[in-house]
């Protein structure tokens, strides 16, 4: 439904992409991982047509994007500034439901059952300065959610929160991702993370970028923190991604997926 | 509100006030002059119940208040359009930087010619002088909202202008309000300025310039004493409003709830 091809670019003379290409499934969950500064968030921001990219082609659901794509949603790291500290949990969630021509009732309707799938069912009439880092991220995972995108981006979404709470995240995307079947793009630096929540990782370069490799992770959809991270399959993708980040040359994908 | 605090403002003022009245006392100063800080209070003791001077202060108060509204009316819009579009701002700031140091008394006297009407004068005085903080709060409110607020909502695919009026207006909010609050400081003394110079049939500045012209200090002083409580008390009365209204803002910022 996603498809990048050659996405080329530069911030003045600073070349930031170097020609990225591939594409994303309905309904698959695809990280994407490279070092920090390699231009993860600006290809998150070329998909999402909130800057115009240099050079190249990105269609979603055939459409080439030029403005911002209707039913789409991104969840930032920083949901302290993402989230809007002037409005309460619920109507941070309800607010971009407008776009949708839903009237007041079932706006806040639709709002409360997000909430609730996020498991803040009763924090609806906080507002995001009175949470905990980790409800607030859910507050706006539960925005995209109620939005129902047919693509969701989620840029380092788990990158300010404490341990326990990133793993109880990546479950709850796990979760959404298959119960919805929303096709998610998601961006991290986190080579663990890349590995755990992905149905494929697509690893990055250092700039000017490139993809190096288009991993199929194949660890079927139903994930456990410790028992997934113990499988010799996962073990063996995360130094393969581990390498590939560190600018090491892949083994070919095929063969590390022979070995499990 | 800290007790401690106002405690410490009341014995200062207390303070104050028997100093004056023991200057009063002693003789060193002729009373016609300076009266006893004791008749002064008398005397605006007296003012409340002074059917005259109540007519005066309501012409005033009314003058604020509508000055007040005029300008938020024109500051506003006009910061938020010099606060969206950076090349019309960079136009503007030279004019801006020049104008806004004038004495803003000082340009009564134009007032003076250019207006027939004793009202419309007031109105443009008081619209030319509290507009400046209230535009430049605007302008530096808007530059200070957040770009990823901003990025947010444009990515759910809101348009610009909405975009203005959901994240970038009740963002920059908090600011525009404490530009209003000085405004109102401004308006206040504009408008008893206003009176003394330009003259006019009613005002607390009428009131003085009477009083004045009979010899009475103590009144002079009295009337005095009502329009710089006034400031006081819209100002108290707008901080807490402020608090109440952007809870969100001070908790961020660090300040008290
Ligand atoms: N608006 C911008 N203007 C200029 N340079 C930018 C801008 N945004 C990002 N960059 C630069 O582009 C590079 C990639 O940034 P970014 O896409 O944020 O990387 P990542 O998300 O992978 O950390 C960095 O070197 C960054 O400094
Ligand atoms: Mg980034």
């Amino acid at each position: 439904m996603l498809e990048i091809t050659d996405l080329v670019h530069s911030y003045g003379s600073h070349r930031v992409l170097g020609g990225v290409s591939f594409s994303v499934a309905e309904g698959e969950l695809v990280s994407v991982v490279g070092p920090s500064g390699c231009g993860k968030s600006t290809l998150l921001r070329s998909v999402a047509g909130l800057i115009r990219p240099s050079g190249g082609r990105i269609t979603l659901g055939g459409e080439p994007v030029e403005r911002t794509p209707d039913n789409l949603a991104i969840v930032f790291q920083d949901y302290s500034r993402s989230l809007f500290p002037w409005m309460s949990a619920a109507n941070n969630v309800a607010l971009p439901l407008r776009r949708k021509g839903m009237d007041r009732r079932r706006r806040r309707e639709a709002a409360m059952t997000a909430l609730e799938q996020v498991g803040l069912a009763d924090a609806g009439g906080k507002f995001p300065w009175e949470m905990s880092g980790g409800m607030q991220q859910r507050v706006s995972i539960a925005r995209a959610l109620a939005y129902r995108p047919s693509l969701l981006l989620m840029d380092e979404p788990f990158g300010s929160v404490d341990a326990q709470t990133r793993e109880d995240l990546e479950d709850l995307v796990l979760n959404v991702c298959a119960h919805h079947g929303i096709t998610i793009l998601l961006i991290t630096h986190d080579i663990d993370e890349s590995v755990y929540v992905g149905d494929r990782v697509i690893v990055l370069t250092r700039s000017p970028t490139r993809v190096a490799a288009d991993l199929e992770i194949g660890l079927g959809r139903s994930r456990d923190q410790i028992a997934t991270r113990q499988l010799d399959a996962f073990v063996r993708l995360r130094a393969e991604v581990g390498r590939l980040v560190r600018g090491g040359h892949t083994t070919t994908p095929a063969s590390v997926l022979e070995k499990h | 509100m800290n007790y401690a605090r106002v405690l410490r403002g009341v014995v200062g003022a207390a303070g104050f006030l028997a100093a004056a009245e023991l200057v009063g006392m002693s003789g060193l100063v002729d009373d016609r002059f300076l009266p006893r800080m004791s008749t002064v209070l008398a005397g605006a003791a007296g003012l409340v119940t002074d059917q005259d001077f109540l007519a005066d202060a309501g012409a005033t108060l009314t003058v604020w208040l509508l000055g007040l509204l005029l300008t938020v009316a024109v500051a506003v819009p006009a910061g938020l359009l010099l606060g969206t579009l950076p090349r019309a701002e960079a136009a503007v700031r030279p004019l801006i930087e020049f104008l806004r140091p004038i004495p803003s008394v000082a340009v009564i006297p134009l007032a003076i010619l250019l207006f027939s009407d004793n009202l419309n004068l007031k109105l443009a005085v008081i619209v030319y002088a509290s507009s400046w903080p209230v535009l430049i709060n605007t302008i530096y409110g808007l530059k200070d909202v957040d770009p990823l607020a901003k990025e947010t909502l444009r990515s759910f695919g809101f348009a610009p202008l909405p975009v203005l009026a959901r994240v970038a207006l009740p963002s920059a909010a908090p600011f525009i309000a404490t530009g209003i609050r000085v405004a109102s400081g401004i308006a206040i003394i504009l408008a008893i300025s206003a009176e003394l110079m330009a003259g006019g049939s009613e005002g607390i500045g009428i009131y003085i310039t009477e009083a004045a012209s009979g010899s009475r200090v103590d009144l002079m002083l009295a009337a005095t004493l009502w329009a710089g409580l006034f400031g006081v008390v819209a100002d108290s009365v707008m901080v807490a409003l402020e608090r109440r209204l952007f809870r969100w803002h001070h908790v961020r910022t660090g300040g008290a709830r």
